[in-house]
């Protein structure tokens, strides 16, 4: 029996093998070229491995061409300065929307709604002509300053904090407690599984975009890493597919690393948080 | 949204009224200065002919929009990104649903497979972009010396106009299949084993009576949801046009959103980027309303 059920579900792990296998495909072959030398890729051969081993020569050529661990710092920089604004600000609003009574909560709640509805994209003009005006372009402030507040995470934590249990807090003033050492002293300590989901999934869409960096910033000094490869590609590396190869890997390596890892984590953050928005 | 009512807390009066100001205080000032204000002034820009540099502006009421009608390229760029997003939208909500059940269908491998197929989500865009640039390229590309190999002549993906917008439509399936992947497994996971079993009791014995019968009409909520968030992720395509098309050749492959960014910030038209920026968010909108819609009529069992 075991063998006839093993038989069962052969088709099933082919097909998803070689559908997997489509999907690696870039990945696959962005490898491949760039441990390759230029004139193996250039001869457009459909082997994998390298006839000569290059790899030295292309991922050498991006470290002496673009400062690859600049791009790398700022892209934690940016990620990592949003994320502490981002939860700064809103897990004492998700809160005291979730368990406090106040002239204007009402309002406030609607704001955090509508606030939903607008993509980042639309206030971009104007933030661009503020940032230019105060002389901020090119500055950790423009990358950081518009995504510190994240109105989907007010919506995220106050969904999260109206389960829990109102004895909790109750206790905590009657401990004499004020409220913002109850926000960051109990409620926040019971919140993990919602602010890792909401991390996870600031960090990657943050490390990921492209068109606010590419808006705000000029020049090598504040680049993020997606910046850093559209800069490589279109200066240095104008047909060089095998360093343009390299830096792709370089620069994806990090969350695709962190993904691997803590594979369940990612998966439940960013889709599963999508699921309630 | 959960419907329930959290019982109160004991009230504290003014105490309690001075707390929730001020928890909110900080959020609400980063909301007001970075997303109120900057989307009204959007709006208030797109009635104007303001433009970087220049000493003066004025009101133009709607001329900004009786020029985005007769601008050619705008007209194109729209018809681009409903093209692109009837593309995507359909062939990767399928690809997403039929990778789920396939993977739903069995035991082994489940969340090996469901990290291949979800790896493009994480991965750098422009970085992917940049692997796709080389695997479709007309002559030392992968995919054309595969076809070569057939003996058939593969045309130049990205810079032919006639297949420009397939090319990048393609790359945004790859995008957002694992995404919706996973939104339908946690669909499948919710629908109760029972059913099944009733089903097959009721005759439906088949794979496709069973997924017609009970799969398909308990997945319509998780459906409604996946079209619509694939929808509006698709019409903010951005980055695979900045990288790899800058919306050539001959504005092929111009985009709304690319069309926004070239008028603001490579013409420094900051008025009529503004009105585009604004016809992108009224569609936006229109999803949204569309979905609330659908929800309200058709996909009620409880």
């Amino acid at each position: 029996m075991p063998e006839r059920s093993a038989l069962r579900g052969l088709p099933r792990l082919l097909l998803l093998g070689l559908l997997g296998l489509l999907v690696l495909m870039p990945y696959i072959w962005m490898t491949a070229a760039s441990l390759k030398p230029l004139d193996e890729i250039f001869r457009a051969s459909l082997s994998l491995v390298p006839e000569r081993f290059h790899a030295v020569e292309n991922y050498g050529k991006v470290f002496a061409k673009i400062p690859v661990w600049r791009y790398l710092w700022n892209g934690v920089v940016v990620c990592g300065g949003i994320l502490f604004f981002q939860l700064l600000f809103a897990v004492p609003a998700g809160y005291a929307l979730a368990k406090l009574r106040f002239p204007g909560s009402g309002l406030a709640f609607g704001a955090v709604m509508l606030g939903l509805l607008v993509p980042y994209h639309v206030p971009a003009l104007p933030l661009y002509v503020g940032f230019s005006q105060l002389g901020l372009l090119n500055s950790y402030t423009a990358l950081i300053a518009p995504s510190t507040i994240s109105v989907f995470a007010i919506f995220l934590f106050r969904q999260f904090f109206r389960s829990l249990p109102d004895d909790l807090i109750h206790a905590a003033r009657m401990d004499g407690i004020s409220e913002a050492e109850i926000v960051w002293r109990i409620v926040l300590p019971n919140a993990w599984p919602a602010a890792t989901a909401f991390a996870i999934f600031s960090v990657v869409a943050h490390w990921n975009d492209l068109f606010w960096p590419l808006i705000v910033v000029n020049g090598t000094q504040y680049a993020t890493p997606a910046l850093g490869v559209l800069y490589f590609r279109s200066d240095e590396a104008g047909d060089d597919f095998g360093a343009l190869m390299a830096a792709a890997v370089l620069m994806t390596a990090p969350l695709v690393l962190a993904f691997l890892i803590a594979q369940r984590r990612f998966i439940e953050g960013i889709a599963t948080t999508g699921l309630k928005g | 949204m959960s419907a329930s009512l959290a019982a109160p807390l004991p009230r504290r009066g003014t105490g309690e009224a001075l707390a929730g100001w001020m928890l909110t205080a900080p959020a609400a000032i980063a909301y007001g200065l970075m997303l109120l204000l900057p989307t009204l002034a959007t709006i208030a820009l797109a009635f104007t002919d303001y433009e970087l540099g220049a000493p003066a502006f004025a009101w133009i009421g709607l001329e900004n929009f009786g020029e985005l009608l007769s601008d050619r390229g705008f007209a194109i760029a729209l018809r681009n990104t409903i093209l692109y997003v009837g593309i995507v939208a359909p062939l990767s909500v399928l690809g997403g649903l039929g990778l789920a059940l396939l993977i739903e269908s069995g035991t082994r491998g489940r969340s090996f497979f469901r990290a291949v197929f979800f790896l493009p989500v994480v991965s750098l865009p422009v970085a992917m972009a940049a692997a796709w640039q080389y695997l479709l390229h007309p002559t030392i590309g992968p995919l054309n010396a595969a076809l070569r190999g057939i003996g058939i002549d593969g045309p130049a993906w990205l810079s032919s106009s006639d297949t420009v917008l397939i090319s990048l439509a393609a790359i945004g399936i790859w995008e957002n299949m694992g995404f919706n992947l996973v939104l339908f497994l946690a669909g499948l996971t919710a629908i109760p084993r029972e059913l099944y079993a009733a089903a097959e009791v009721d005759g439906a014995a088949g794979g496709w009576e069973r997924f017609r019968l009970v799969t398909w009409p308990l997945l319509g909520p998780t459906t409604l949801f996946v079209v619509t968030i694939t929808m509006t992720r698709a019409v903010r395509v951005f980055d695979s046009v900045a990288v790899l098309t800058q919306g050539g050749p001959n504005k092929a492959s111009q985009v709304l959103l690319y069309a926004m960014y070239e008028e603001g910030f490579t013409y420094f038209r900051l008025g009529y980027s503004a009105a585009i920026t604004l016809v992108f968010l009224a569609i936006v909108l229109a999803l949204v309303w569309l979905q609330t819609k659908v929800l309200e009529k058709r996909v009620h069992y409880a």
